[in-house]
């Protein structure tokens, strides 16, 4: 029953993370405050990477799959799409290059 | 419950999973490929995206647990963390910034609506992470995904020749670029040029993923 405890503690850690969102009224999305929350508990020793291990790296290593349901969504928006094309587009690769290249810059900086 | 979306997603997603181990490049993103087969079979076969949508909905109902589970990788990298804390801080606090700001101006200069720059601001961060807030913010989580996938692969396609162009020798400073610019995806390509870069790529994801999180609500108030 050893997987049982990995899941609990992943499903109760973003259950946690929903219900403090939501109660606090806070833009955060709970999943991202779950997370917060069980760093934490790893880091302070109240959960053992070993409980969680597996489990949380079946996840993680899975995720891509998760991502096509929400992304098949875009063909109820191909004509805002379609009308928007330009300043989407643009706004993808300029944003991209500049990111990419102030960030390095910064590290660069950093470090010397 | 209908079992056919969620089985049409799996099997779409197998078949292209199998030829990217077979031919690794950016064209063949299984993820990008997979979207766009389903859209045209959803498309052909005239069945709407809700019907679809009744089964498939587990699926995406997991990217919250999975959200969770990426503290494992970064508690793993805590002393990695500890070694570059300046270089990784600041990093994601100006790129991290950068990243939402140039995207919002740029496409609020060349005329897009507020729903889009509200969908286009969290494009540079981990996609489970990134549709939590779009929805959060008012966007719309939908084309969130696919802004992100795309972001993804341009950073998957160009990050490592973009950082030689730009004369960036230094390791930590291109994995954090490519990591902070173009999350898994770029991170993904730039492992395989250089494992320190790599590591460090997969850490300013993450980071950034939760720096972008708490950032992005408050900002989009004030831009």
């Amino acid at each position: 029953m050893k997987p049982y405890r990995g899941l609990a503690i992943i499903f109760g850690f973003y259950a946690l993370g929903e219900m403090v969102s939501s109660a606090l009224h806070l833009p955060v999305p709970g999943s991202v405050l779950g997370m917060l929350f069980l760093l934490s508990a790893l880091l302070s020793g109240a959960v053992k990477l070993e409980w969680v291990e597996n489990e949380a790296e079946l996840f993680v290593k899975n995720m891509s799959v998760l991502f096509i349901p929400p992304g098949v969504g875009i063909v109820t928006y191909l004509g805002l799409i379609k009308a928007q094309l330009v300043p989407i587009s643009v706004a993808l690769v300029l944003s991209f290059v500049v990111t990419l290249f102030v960030t390095a810059k910064t590290v660069e900086v950093v470090r010397r | 419950m209908n079992p056919y979306g969620i089985a049409l997603t799996l099997v779409v997603f197998y078949v292209f999973s199998e030829l990217h181990a077979r031919r690794k490049a950016f064209y063949t993103n299984p993820v990008l490929l997979s979207i766009l087969t389903i859209a045209v079979v959803l498309k052909l076969g005239n069945v709407s995206y809700d019907s679809y949508m009744e089964s498939a909905v587990f699926l995406k109902f997991l990217l919250g647990p999975a959200v969770v589970s990426l503290a494992i990788p970064v508690y793993k990298n805590r002393a990695l963390i500890a070694r570059y804390a300046k270089e990784i801080s600041l990093g994601i606090l100006i790129g991290g910034t950068t990243a939402v700001l140039s995207a919002y101006w740029t496409a609020q200069l060349l005329g897009a609506s507020e729903t889009v720059l509200r969908s286009i601001a969290p494009k540079s961060v981990t996609t489970a992470i990134a549709i939590g807030v779009s929805a959060k913010i008012g966007g719309i989580p939908s084309l969130t995904a696919v802004l992100v996938i795309t972001t993804g692969l341009l950073g998957n396609a160009f990050a490592p020749e973009l950082l030689n162009v730009f004369g960036v020798g230094d390791r930590i400073a291109r994995g954090l670029a490519t990591g902070v610019s173009s999350h898994g995806l770029g991170t993904a390509r730039i492992i395989t040029e250089d494992e320190l870069a790599g590591a460090v790529s997969g850490l300013a994801m993450a980071l950034n993923g939760v720096f972008t999180a708490i950032l992005l609500p408050y900002l989009i108030e004030v831009i």
